[in-house]
């Protein structure tokens, strides 16, 4: 099992290496997004350190919907996923494996390139610590539920704006507690609690999301 | 169509089976039988709700008349949830059984669950614009039953995408199963995010902090919310069971009167 979860792994890393522009296009729309709000709401330092926290989640929430729809695709179109699904191996795993793939390629660098971002909204060195650890605990949740929402839609007219209908409201818990760990920060409070409940919704999520996934791929490819 | 024909030829059981009425062609007749009295009680105890409501009850010492939008609020928030259970339950004996009422039932029930999660939306903003001061505020009973209104449009926007039924089907009850499995988690993720929200009022555990007659309105506008839905819903389960069977035996004799025979004609 842990040998077909490394080699899908490393397949699909290997493949996103060789066309190293469709990874970067999440990570530029993050960027593009939250660039536009100093410019929308204004430069003043004090209102960007105040939204900043909630523009980088929905930001990354965006970004996670815009590549996620694309999981699935190209594996349908040559017939890698049929063979996915005729496999003895356990679906749910090979599943699990792409979005680890997935997660390594579009929301780690989405963490990666999040202090950036934070010192343009101008947060302290420890606010940045904590919207940086809120998104990586958070975005594996993204990346999760995404993988439902891409499944059930794969191959389907409209499928980008009906998986955001699908998906967005799944979204909401993490959303609330990932920024509300900054702005609880900021209130003196501590935030340890929000983690805990992001870890716990990733927690959820690993265990619901890779078999609901592979349960709609079976029903997408009946 | 074997699988209709095949219960054709299979004797009535002489007991009465739950299960008897498993299958569209028997549920049928018996959603039609159904129907009338749903739509008598639905119109009767409106009408009885709706006089205890404006007429008997008394008036708030706090919020005055205005708190009147509660007869239909209220019940319109319990159905909206109560609703997307039933839906999220007949999905999920569906994936398990493998049984096509089961879909159609969730299908049928899901618009009824949207209008009385809008219609609580919409009562609510009424109410909250006296006594709040605001149409909307982001309180986490507001949030959650806007959300809910959003999975019941997810769910129904998926249908709607999928031309094959039995794949529309699936895809349909799985989503709603995720769902209801987020709602708890929604719910309270919300309510720990802003609270604004007066406290229930009626709860199992707890004295009622309303008047009786208040309460016994709610209440009967609650069960004519029921009967309302059961109604709706089935008239839409008629209509989808006709549509989906369009092609078995028992629809051709429904629709033409006549005993059809399956080798001539039609």
């Amino acid at each position: 099992m842990l040998s077909v979860f490394m080699a899908v792994l490393r397949r699909d890393l290997l493949l996103a290496w060789r066309r190293r522009s469709d990874v970067l296009t999440a990570l530029g729309f993050f960027l593009l997004v939250t660039s536009l709000f100093p410019l929308g709401v204004g430069p003043e330092p004090d209102q960007l350190a105040q939204i900043a926290g909630g523009v980088m989640w929905v930001a990354a929430l965006l970004a996670t919907l815009l590549s996620v729809s694309r999981l699935f695709e190209s594996d349908e179109a040559d017939g890698t996923l049929e063979q996915m699904l005729l496999s003895v191996e356990p679906l749910a795993v090979i599943v699990l494996a792409k979005v680890c793939a997935y997660w390594l390629l579009t929301g780690l660098p989405l963490v990666l390139i999040a202090p950036l971002i934070a010192l343009q909204f101008s947060l302290t060195p420890d606010e940045t610590l904590i919207v940086c650890a809120s998104l990586l605990i958070g975005t594996p949740t993204l990346s999760l539920l995404g993988a439902i929402g891409a499944s059930l839609t794969l191959g389907l007219r409209g499928g980008g704006a009906l998986i955001a209908l699908l998906v967005l409201p799944l979204y909401i818990p993490v959303l609330i507690f990932g920024a509300g760990a900054i702005d609880r920060w900021r209130a003196g409070l501590e935030v340890g609690s929000n983690l805990a409940l992001l870890a716990a919704c990733l927690l959820v999520a690993l265990a619901v999301a890779p078999v609901a996934s592979a349960a709609a791929l079976r029903i997408a490819q009946d | 169509m074997s699988e209709t024909q095949s219960s054709v030829a299979r004797a009535p059981s002489p007991g009465f089976s739950f299960f008897h009425y498993a299958s569209p062609q028997t549920f049928f007749p018996l959603a039609g039988k159904l129907l009338w009295p749903c739509w008598i009680a639905a119109a009767l105890l409106t009408l009885a709700g709706l006089y205890i409501g404006f007429f008997v009850a008394p008036t708030d010492a706090t919020q005055g008349d205005s708190y009147r939008i509660i007869f239909i609020h209220v019940p319109a928030a319990w159905m909206s949830m109560v609703v997307y259970l039933a839906m999220a339950f007949w999905c999920a004996v569906g994936l398990v059984f493998n049984t096509r009422l089961s879909f159609m039932m969730a299908t049928a029930l899901a618009p009824t669950g949207a209008i009385w999660a809008f219609v609580a939306l919409w009562t609510g903003a009424l109410w909250g614009k006296p006594t709040w001061g605001t149409y909307w505020v982001w309180d986490a009973r507001l949030t959650s039953e806007l959300i809910l209104f959003f999975l019941y449009c997810g769910y129904m926007a998926l249908q709607a995408a999928i031309d094959d039924p039995r794949r529309a089907d699936r895809a349909g009850a799985l989503i709603a199963i995720v769902g209801a499995v987020n709602v708890p988690i929604i719910y309270f993720s919300v309510k720990w995010w802003n609270t604004l929200h007066q406290g229930a009022s009626v709860s199992l555990t707890a004295a009622p902090t309303m008047a009786t007659t208040m309460l016994t309105g709610m209440l009967m506008m609650a069960l004519a919310a029921w009967a309302y839905t059961i109604g709706a819903a089935l008239v839409r389960v008629r209509a989808i069971m006709i549509e989906r069977e369009r092609s078995a035996d028992w629809v051709r004799k429904l629709v033409t009167g006549a005993d059809f025979n399956g080798d001539s004609k039609a």
